[in-house]
């Protein structure tokens, strides 16, 4: 336990999905020393979560590249702290990493945001991103009954994918309105490879229901959900099933990027034209700087790699492309933007914070997510506010608060090695493990 | 990629595709991951490490995240720790 190594690179990639990928093949192309690191088994992030099945064509060329030019493959590592500039450690199964580089590219992608309703902590309510995952992990889904619930294309896609794997799809709720959403059709007319995606999803959930303006209000169940209770055009309904897969969009993982003290601003990381943070040797690309999808992810990676590695000429051909798709993620954000009846969902008794059990009457008398943090230990548990801080962003219109390393919870051994590079030690870090 | 390989959750054996997870071999042996500090049973959420839910003892080490491990053949898993 608690061997450590050291690595020095020019130009060091932290996320192995999309925009990482292409960032690191970009990078090494250009005969630079490049390392990529996740913190998965596998690298392609969690679109092209491999596990039990063959990767994406998309996702295996990329590979070759990267593999191609030679980059360092770290997987398994979690980054949890920057003891100095340009110095990051990782902690593996069994080890610390402490890896140095020149340039960096956070490419840290995105989490799914859920909201509490009551009921929603019960075994079997999962991300809709989080079954899907499940499912590529190997979770066995087929004649399982499933309710898909939140808002964003992702519930679409997690549908048709659950539908292939033989899950009998009873519902997909969609918050967003039918004016909404056909406002967004109008803005897919224009991005012909969209069109394609949304005609194939169409196809492969023919017959399944889809509602908009519904939302779960209730999950039923003793040791594990049996029914939901869904709001459909303001009328209620109890469905059984076994699994609710119900995630709310997505928000982006900016926990490494603030740590290193990169600008944030309304919840994404800043970067100019060529994916430069405000920190002139950190680079971001993907969903951190605003959710935009995998293709947005792929040209931003491009760039990143690229302007990391000094081609500014090439990664400035890129520049139209990442427009045309930046565009599509704006629609995206005003399309499924949350209405304000789900800030109603939860009760009093609803757990918000789910590692301290924190329940909605409590956080409600605070004025600010630091206040409820200090009275409450509300996203102060093992998460480190994860899941509960987009939750009472929305809920409560708290701002999130400074991050603190180490970034994730880590073993004492790394806190050791992290006080022996540098001051100072973090001791309140594990809190809440248990 | 269709082998199948068993592992034991709280001493109930479970079969699983190579390659899977141990959040998904908690799940098929019908087992809560956690107890929650305030005694409610809790299982895998985000599937992808971050919400720290499903976390489990794994042949004796605490905490792990079971979504983020593969099985092993012979692998003890422990939901009440």
């Amino acid at each position: 336990m608690g061997s450590e190594s050291r690595q020095r690179f020019d130009v060091l990639v932290i996320g192995g999905g999309p925009a990482g990928l292409a960032a690191a093949a970009r990078a090494a192309e250009c005969a630079v020393r490049v390392a990529i690191v996740d913190d998965n088994f596998s690298l392609g992030g969690q679109i092209w979560r491999r596990a039990t099945e063959g990767p994406s064509p998309q996702a295996v060329r990329w590979t070759e590249r990267l593999r191609a030019a030679g980059t360092t493959e770290l997987c398994g590592l979690r980054v949890f702290d920057q003891p100095q500039p340009g110095v990051l450690l990782a902690e593996g199964a069994d080890d610390i990493h402490e890896l140095r580089y020149q340039k960096l590219i956070v490419a840290t992608g995105a989490r799914e945001r859920f909201l509490p309703f009551p009921g929603w902590a019960l075994p079997n309510v999962m991300g809709a991103g989080g079954l899907q995952a499940m499912v590529k992990s190997g979770l066995p889904i087929d004649r399982k009954r499933v309710v898909v619930a939140g808002t964003g294309p992702l519930l679409l896609a997690v549908a048709a994918y659950l539908r292939e794997h033989g899950a009998e799809v009873l519902m997909i709720c969609e918050q967003a309105s039918r004016s909404s959403l056909a406002r967004f059709g109008v803005a897919l007319l224009r991005q012909p490879s969209k069109m394609v995606q949304g005609l194939r999803l169409r196809k492969a959930l023919a017959g399944v229901p889809f509602a908009t303006n519904s939302w779960p209000v209730n999950a039923q169940g003793g040791q594990v959900l049996e029914s939901v209770t869904i709001s459909r055009e303001g009328k209620s309904e109890t469905i059984a099933c076994d699994y609710l897969a119900c995630g709310f969009h997505l928000v982006p993982n900016t926990e490494l990027a603030s740590l290193l003290g990169c600008r944030i601003e309304s919840g994404c990381v800043r970067v100019d034209d060529f994916q430069r943070t405000t920190l002139p040797e950190v680079f971001c690309a993907g969903e951190p700087t605003g959710i935009g999808g995998m293709e947005l992810a792929l040209v931003e990676g491009q760039i990143a790699g690229l302007a990391a590695a000094e081609r500014a000429a090439e990664a400035g051909a890129l520049f139209g492309e990442r427009k045309k798709l930046r565009a599509f993620a704006q629609a995206l954000d005003r399309a499924f933007r949350l209405r304000a009846e789900l800030r109603q969902l939860a009760s009093a008794a609803t757990i918000v914070c789910r590692c301290e059990d924190v329940p909605y009457s409590r956080l409600s008398q605070y004025a600010s997510w630091r206040a409820a943090k200090l009275q409450t230990r509300c996203g102060m548990g093992p998460c480190q506010g994860r899941i509960c801080g987009p939750a009472t962003q929305f809920l409560f219109e708290w701002n999130p608060d400074s991050v603190r390393p180490p970034i994730f919870p880590v073993r004492v051994e790394s806190l050791a090695v992290t006080a022996g590079a540098a001051e100072p030690v973090h001791q309140e870090v594990t809190g809440g493990q248990g | 990629m269709s082998s199948l390989l068993t592992v034991s959750v709280n001493g109930i054996a479970v079969e699983v595709a190579s390659g899977a997870t141990v959040a998904v071999a908690a799940v098929l042996a019908g087992q809560a991951c956690r107890t929650s500090v305030s005694g409610q049973p809790r299982g895998p959420v985000c599937g992808m490490g971050i919400c720290f839910e499903c976390r489990v003892t794994i042949d004796g080490k605490p905490h792990c995240r079971s979504c983020q491990i593969l099985c092993q053949p012979g692998m003890e898993v422990r939901t009440d720790g």
